[in-house]
């Protein structure tokens, strides 16, 4: 718990407890540690001297801060008209089958999110999402088993090194 | 159709290190990807160093890379051509890269004949090199105005020459700063909005990737002529490249004197900050932007006042985007008459569009106000994709007008458009062929706008709800003719009721489908 405050107060420290700058302080601190906490959000509070109802209604509004855990890969998929037009429909379906959740939703083994998102800006290569940030263009259901399956072996050969020098 | 285009060294000494190997590499993984038909590979002569070999040269963005191994041309593939990032790693110096191709230049790719303004040095500078920038005339208008502009002078030219907001509204730019330049507070900033949300237009991600201190010095030569001291730009969260790159550019040119205290050693001095959003499609909106800059949820203000009175902290403000500013040196350094001579009388200058949907190539284009969708489609998009029939094209993003092909040789430009009841909006230009089913695509909008709507006012909140509901009933065969009445009569209330820009043009694209494809909507009725 103090661990995760002390990147908290690092993270304010940087943008010198500005209220202003409380959007960037929630999502920086959100990118580090994957979501919210209460704790956290009660700290900033504090430390930019608002009330943490405040801080939590800015937290709750943008679509890039989680007040939710997320899995450990996430999965954001555009589905906005310019995606929709070249294939988006089928690739959506594909992402629910693929990795057997709704859109919202988190596996029950903390692996994937799957969530939607909107246009993130590179539509000339749609359909498009973002696994962890990175993008990937051009889906087709075919093409999201593949990219899919190379996360699931890239993970299941890293759990298989970290069995080995255990 | 090409999309892009990789070229290899070829000469002896390239080949004699590897080049077919890398060559063999690029293609394997191109057909990885399925890239094979969009990114055509050959071998290029000409090389200048040889400790570089061999080079790979990726149009049309003229990144030069080298030297590359088998290994590192599929890395190039994976990255550059597939997700469109630059290996940075792997590129070689700018001298490498200046020196010795017979270059195909920026304009030598898909798109051609296009007329660069804009996007005139995007793809053949380095964007994190100011030297580069400098090299092709880069800050020579803000030099040129400190030491030889008032800054009326400079507010003058920006009026005469006619140039009107990017963004959508296309309100010009002159008469924008002319009422921050009277405001009685000595207090006064410039806030870019590279809040591109817009689904459809990534026009502004790809001027500050490519051309960053364009806009830098477009927001300082904003601010020597209203008298501001401090520019912010508000770039969406998303766009992490394109905020590292700005923040690299600011650094650069703080160090020049370009930007700081004592700018080029006069009296003016101007501080430019970089404050990056968290997701949320109505901080676009200029007033909800400045409530965001200062900290708060993203919720549109009442206007008036607006903000070339009382914007950001209250003080009067220009909110101008990205391409607006990226306009403002070229037209400093040649002049109103030479910014008149481009376009059409009403709307001089030029237009960057993103096009979309199902058209043979994809991607941006810089054309001159008053081309129109015809010519953007048959010259810049390679025609319609598999030769089919055009149906429908909408305009200016999600918020745009759906317009049928009667529109195609209505020359592109803000009045224009207005006049037939169209817009221009944010540039991006989504082609549906004749397969497209509109109510499918009006959902689709909906649904985004419904995601999107910031909750603040109830017409927009609730309005976007029913709109969807009722859409969901057309889609499955399920909605009577009360319910397509029902939409529209929402549609009017949500654009003549919502707080702010975005909610009134939110039923846009409901509006305009209806009245142009109204047999479509009633056809899907079961009474």
């Amino acid at each position: 718990m103090e661990e995760v405050l002390a990147v908290t107060d690092k993270i304010v420290d940087v943008h010198h407890a500005d209220q202003e700058a409380l959007v960037e302080i929630l999502r920086e601190v959100n990118d580090k540690s994957g979501h919210l906490t209460r704790a956290q959000l009660e700290r900033i509070a504090e430390r930019v001297a608002l009330p943490l109802s405040k801080v939590y209604s800015v937290a709750s509004f943008y679509s890039l801060i989680s007040l939710q855990p997320l899995g450990a890969h996430v999965v954001r998929f555009c589905e906005d008209a310019p995606c929709h037009v070249v294939g988006g429909q089928a690739v959506w379906e594909a992402l629910e089958h693929e990795l057997g959740i709704p859109f919202g939703e988190t596996t029950l083994d903390g692996q994937w999110s799957l969530l939607a998102t909107s246009c993130i800006g590179a539509c000339a290569v749609g359909p498009v999402m973002t696994i962890d940030g990175d993008i990937y263009g051009n889906l087709t259901p075919e093409k999201v088993r593949e990219i899919i399956a190379r996360y699931r072996d890239l993970d299941a050969q890293t759990v298989a090194a970290q069995g080995g020098q255990a | 159709m090409i999309r892009s285009s990789v070229l290899i060294s070829g000469d002896p000494l390239s080949l004699s290190r590897g080049a077919e190997e890398t060559k063999l590499a690029i293609e394997a993984e191109l057909s990885f990807y399925g890239l094979e038909d969009e990114v055509q590979v050959g071998y290029t002569g000409k090389v200048s160093r040889t400790d570089m070999l061999p080079l790979v040269v990726v149009y049309p963005e003229g990144t030069v890379y080298g030297p590359v191994s088998a290994e590192d041309g599929a890395e190039i593939v994976q990255e550059h051509l597939y997700k469109g990032r630059i290996v940075q790693h792997l590129e070689a110096p700018v001298e490498v890269a200046t020196a010795g191709f017979e270059a195909m230049g920026p304009e030598g790719g898909a798109l051609t004949g296009q007329k660069r303004v804009v996007l005139r040095r995007a793809g053949s500078i380095d964007p994190y090199s100011i030297e580069d920038y400098i090299a092709e005339d880069g800050y020579f208008a803000l030099g040129q105005a400190l030491s030889e502009l008032s800054p009326a002078g400079v507010l003058d030219t920006i009026k005469d020459s006619g140039l009107q907001g990017r963004g959508g509204a296309g309100f010009p730019t002159g008469l924008k700063w002319s009422f921050v330049a009277q405001q009685p507070e000595q207090t006064r900033y410039i806030v870019c909005n590279a809040d591109e949300s817009e689904p459809g237009t990534f026009k502004d991600r790809l001027i500050v990737e490519g051309d960053p201190h364009a806009v830098l010095e477009g927001m300082a030569l904003a601010g020597y002529a209203v008298g501001a001291q401090e520019g912010w730009i508000y770039i969406r969260g998303e766009y992490a490249m394109a905020s590292d790159i700005l923040k690299h550019a600011i650094e650069q040119a703080e160090e020049m004197d370009l930007l700081g205290d004592n700018i080029l050693g006069s009296d003016f001095s101007f501080h430019i900050h970089v404050h990056a959003g968290a997701g949320a499609y109505v901080c676009g909106e200029e007033t909800a932007l400045l409530e965001s800059l200062e900290g708060k949820r993203g919720m549109p203000r009442i206007r008036p006042p607006y903000p070339t009175v009382q914007g950001f902290r209250d003080m009067p403000t220009v909110v101008n985007n990205v391409e607006t500013l990226a306009n403002v040196p070229p037209i400093i350094l040649n002049g109103a008459d030479w910014y008149r001579g481009i376009g059409t009388d009403r709307s001089p200058g030029t237009k960057v569009y993103t096009m979309l949907g199902d058209v043979n190539v994809t991607g941006l284009v810089e054309t001159p106000m008053g081309t129109t969708l015809r010519e953007i489609i048959e010259i810049y998009g390679g025609g319609m994709k598999d030769g089919k029939a055009f149906k429908a094209a909408q305009t200016g993003g999600s918020s745009g007008t759906i317009i049928p092909a009667e529109f195609l040789d209505v020359p592109m430009d803000f009045a224009s458009m207005r006049e037939k009841g169209a817009g221009l909006g944010s540039g991006a230009l989504l082609v549906c062929d004749e397969e497209t089913d509109i109510i499918d695509l009006a959902y689709v909008l909906v649904r985004f706008f419904k995601n999107e709507s910031c909750g603040k006012c109830t017409p927009c909140r609730v309005g976007n709800a029913q709109m969807l509901e009722a859409l969901e009933r057309l889609r499955q065969g399920s909605a009577k003719r009360a319910d397509l009445e029902r939409l529209e009569e929402i549609a009017n209330y949500v654009q003549a009721s919502s707080f702010c820009g975005l909610g009134q043009a939110a039923p846009v694209p409901i509006l305009t489908g209806l009245r142009y494809f109204r047999d479509e909507f009633e056809s899907r009725l079961r009474d």
